[in-house]
C-alpha cells in the first residue's frame, strides 16, 4: 500500500485524498518512510520535517473531515528547495554561512503551498547559493542521481529533481537562474518548468541573480507541474518585479492539450556540434511524434544564442556579488572572529572566507571585477547589450512559430568529479537553458527517453514567449501522452530500484 | 584586457570582504584570467547601436502606500538568527581599528 502511494502522481494522490480513500497522514508517512529507506544513498534532503510534516498532514485531514473546501493538491506532500526561506525549517541555500539558520518568515511560494494544503516534507539539497550544474558545490555533499548513484543529478536543484525521481516526494519546488530546474529534470527523467520571469514571486527566495531567478515546479508529470504552477503563480505586492496580471489555468492547458497546427521551431544553433548523439536522437524522435499529430516543425535561427553563456557569466556574478554582500556576520548566519579579535570588517572577511565555498568565492570575485570602475562598460554593459540581442532573436523566432524546441542540455548525466576542475566546461552545460533566463521567457523540460549509448534520461525543452506559459503545458502534455503510449508507461517506471539505505539528512532541528 | 595579477585579485578580495589565502589567490588569478578571456566574447557583438537590457520584462517603477504592512518582524524575530545581540540590538565588534 505505501509503495503504491509513493508512485502515484500528485494529481492521482490528490484525487484519492479528496475521495477519502487515503488520508494525508498515511500519504505523508509513506513518503517519510521512503526518505528513510533511500535518502542515505540519494541525499536529496538537507532537512526532513518528520513529525512536523505529520502534524501538518493531520491538520489537513481535520479540515477535510470538517467539510472545508480544499484544492486539488490539498494533503499532497512536497519537497522545498533550500533556496526558499521557511519558518520552522532551516534554510541554508546549500551554504555553511547559513548553517542552522531558521528564518522568521516564509517565502511567498511556501506561503502559497501551505495555504493550498500541501505538506512540506523538508528542504532539498542544491549547489551553494544555486551556483552550479551538479550539486557538487553544495557545502553538505552532493545529491546522487537515482538512475545511477555515481552520477550527478544536475544542478543547482539536483535535490528537488532527485527527490521526485526517487519517489521521495511527488512534487518539489525549484529555482531556475540559468537552468537549475530544467537541466536537473533532463538528467533525472523528470519534468521541470521555469515560468515567465515575474510569474511566481521571488519574495523569500535567497537571491542569486535577481534579474534571472525564477521559482517553478519540479514533478514527475506535466499535469502535476501545471497543478503546482497554478498554486504558486500570481501577483505578489512583496516582489516589485512580480507581474500584476492573472494567469489562465495551466492544468486546463494540459487537459485540453492539442498540437494540431502548432508551429514548433527547432533552434538550429542548439541541434548540432557539442550535443551527444543519443540526446539528439531522442529529441528528433519526439519532434517526429508531434509532427504525426499535426504539429508543423520548422527550423529557426537564433544567431546570438552563442553569446549567451558569456553574457550570463558576467551578469550573474555581477548581481550575485552584490546580493551576497548581505552575508556580513551581523544579522544572520555564521560569525568567525579572527584570533585576538578584529574590526567589524576583519570579522566580516574572516566569516566570508570560512563560510563560502570555492565556486561562490570565484563568482563573487568575478562579479566584483566585472563591476569595477573602468571595466563596467566593457563587461557588464556589453553583457546587457547581448541580452537585448538574445531577446531580439526570441522575438524574431516567435514571429514564425508558437514555441521553440531544443535538447534541454548537451549530454546525459556526467560522473562526479568529471567537470569539477574546469569551471568553463561546467558552465557550458547550461548552453540551451540560459537564453530563456536572459530574455525572461518560460521553459519546460519533459522526459524524451533514454539515450541508447548509456541508458540515461534525456529531456526535451520547449520555450514560449513571455506570459505564454500555457503553451508549454499544451505541447509538454501532448508529448508526454504520446511518448508514454509508446513506452507503455512513464519513463521513471524503468528507473533502477534503490536498495535500502539509512537516512543521513537530519530529522527535525538544526543541521 | 584579461591580464589579471595576483595583486589585483587580492584587491578584489578586499573589496568583496573575503580573507582569501595566498593559495586561493593563486588559483583564482589563473581561473579569473581564463574565464574573463571566454566572456570577453560579448564585445564582438555589443556594438554602440545596441541598447542594454537590465530587466527581462519591461516594468515601470512600482510604488506602494507608505504604511506599515503585515509582514513586519518583531524585534525578537529580527534578532533570532543573529550571531550576537543584546536583546534589542545587533552586537558587532569595533568599527575602527587601533591605527584608525
Amino acid at each position: 500500500m505505501s509503495d503504491d502511494l509513493i508512485r502515484l502522481s500528485a494529481a492521482d494522490l490528490g484525487a484519492k485524498l479528496a475521495a477519502g480513500e487515503v488520508s494525508s497522514v498515511e500519504a505523508t508517512r509513506a513518503h517519510l518512510d521512503r526518505i528513510a529507506a533511500v535518502d542515505g544513498a540519494v541525499h536529496a534532503f538537507l532537512h526532513v520535517a518528520g513529525e512536523h510534516a505529520l502534524e501538518t498532514a493531520a491538520a489537513v485531514d481535520a479540515k477535510r473531515a470538517a467539510g472545508d473546501e480544499l484544492g486539488p493538491l490539498a494533503g499532497v506532500p512536497i519537497a522545498v528547495k533550500d533556496v526558499l526561506v521557511t519558518k520552522g525549517m532551516p534554510s541554508t541555500s546549500g551554504s555553511r554561512i547559513l548553517e542552522g539558520w531558521i528564518p522568521p518568515y516564509d517565502a511567498t511560494p511556501v506561503t502559497k503551498i501551505r495555504e493550498a494544503g500541501l505538506v512540506p516534507l523538508g528542504k532539498t539539497n542544491m549547489d551553494e547559493f544555486a551556483m552550479g550544474s551538479s550539486t557538487e558545490h553544495s557545502a553538505y555533499g552532493p545529491t546522487h542521481n537515482p538512475w545511477d548513484l555515481e552520477r550527478i543529478p544536475g544542478g543547482s536543484g539536483g535535490g528537488s529533481a532527485a527527490s521526485v525521481a526517487a519517489f521521495e516526494a511527488p512534487l518539489a519546488l525549484g529555482s531556475d537562474t540559468g537552468g537549475s530546474i530544467r537541466q536537473p529534470a533532463h538528467v533525472t527523467g523528470t519534468v521541470g518548468v521555469k515560468p515567465t520571469y515575474g510569474a511566481v514571486s521571488r519574495y523569500g527566495s535567497i537571491a542569486l541573480a535577481s534579474s534571472l531567478d525564477q521559482i517553478g515546479p519540479v514533478t514527475r508529470t506535466v499535469l502535476d507541474a501545471a497543478l503546482l504552477h497554478d498554486v504558486i503563480a500570481g501577483h505578489d505586492p512583496l516582489d516589485s518585479t512580480s507581474i500584476p496580471e492573472t494567469w489562465p489555468s495551466m492544468a486546463e492547458a494540459v487537459r485540453r492539450s492539442d498540437v494540431s497546427g502548432l508551429r514548433i521551431g527547432v533552434i538550429k544553433e542548439l541541434d548540432g556540434e557539442g550535443f551527444q548523439a543519443g540526446v539528439r536522437q531522442r529529441f528528433h524522435e519526439s519532434l517526429d511524434l508531434l509532427a504525426k499529430q499535426g504539429a508543423e516543425i520548422v527550423e529557426v535561427s537564433a544567431p546570438h544564442f552563442e553569446y549567451s553563456i558569456a553574457a550570463y557569466y558576467l551578469i550573474l556574478p555581477a548581481e550575485a556579488s552584490s546580493n551576497l554582500a548581505k552575508f556580513d556576520s551581523v544579522r544572520f548566519g555564521l560569525r568567525v572572529t579572527p584570533d585576538g579579535g578584529g574590526t567589524v570588517e576583519q570579522v566580516m572577511a574572516a566569516t566570508r572566507e570560512a563560510g563560502f565555498g570555492p565556486e561562490v568565492k570565484r563568482r563573487i570575485i568575478l562579479g566584483t571585477y566585472a563591476l569595477s570602475a573602468g571595466y563596467y562598460d566593457a563587461y557588464y554593459g556589453s553583457a546587457q547589450k547581448v541580452r537585448t540581442l538574445v531577446q531580439r532573436d526570441f522575438d524574431a523566432a516567435f514571429e514564425q512559430v508558437d514555441v521553440l524546441a531544443s535538447p534541454t542540455a548537451p549530454t546525459t548525466a556526467f560522473r562526479f568529479g568529471e567537470k569539477l576542475a574546469d569551471p568553463l566546461s561546467m558552465y557550458l552545460n547550461d548552453i540551451a537553458t540560459i537564453p530563456a533566463n536572459l530574455a525572461g521567457v518560460p521553459g519546460i523540460s519533459v522526459p524524451a527517453g533514454l539515450a541508447p549509448e548509456d541508458g540515461l534520461p534525456v529531456g526535451i525543452q520547449f520555450l514560449a514567449p513571455a506570459r505564454q506559459d500555457a503553451r508549454l503545458y499544451n505541447v509538454g502534455g501532448a508529448l508526454e501522452q504520446l511518448l508514454e503510449a509508446e513506452w507503455g508507461g512513464p519513463l521513471l517506471g524503468s528507473a533502477p530500484d534503490l536498495s535500502t539505505h539509512e537516512l543521513t539528512a537530519t530529522e527535525e532541528g538544526a543541521l | 584586457m584579461s591580464e589579471i595579477s595576483a595583486e589585483q585579485v587580492a584587491h578584489l578580495a578586499n573589496l568583496a570582504r573575503i580573507a582569501l589565502t595566498d593559495e586561493e589567490i593563486g588559483h583564482l588569478t589563473t581561473e579569473l584570467a581564463q574565464i574573463m578571456h571566454a566572456v570577453e566574447k560579448v564585445s564582438e557583438v555589443a556594438t554602440p547601436d545596441v541598447p542594454p537590457t537590465s530587466h527581462p520584462i519591461p516594468m515601470q517603477n512600482v510604488y506602494r502606500d507608505d504604511v506599515v504592512g503585515a509582514t513586519v518582524l518583531s524585534v525578537d524575530e529580527a534578532l533570532a538568527g543573529a550571531p550576537e545581540s543584546d536583546g534589542s540590538r545587533f552586537v558587532v565588534s569595533a568599527i575602527l581599528g587601533e591605527e584608525q
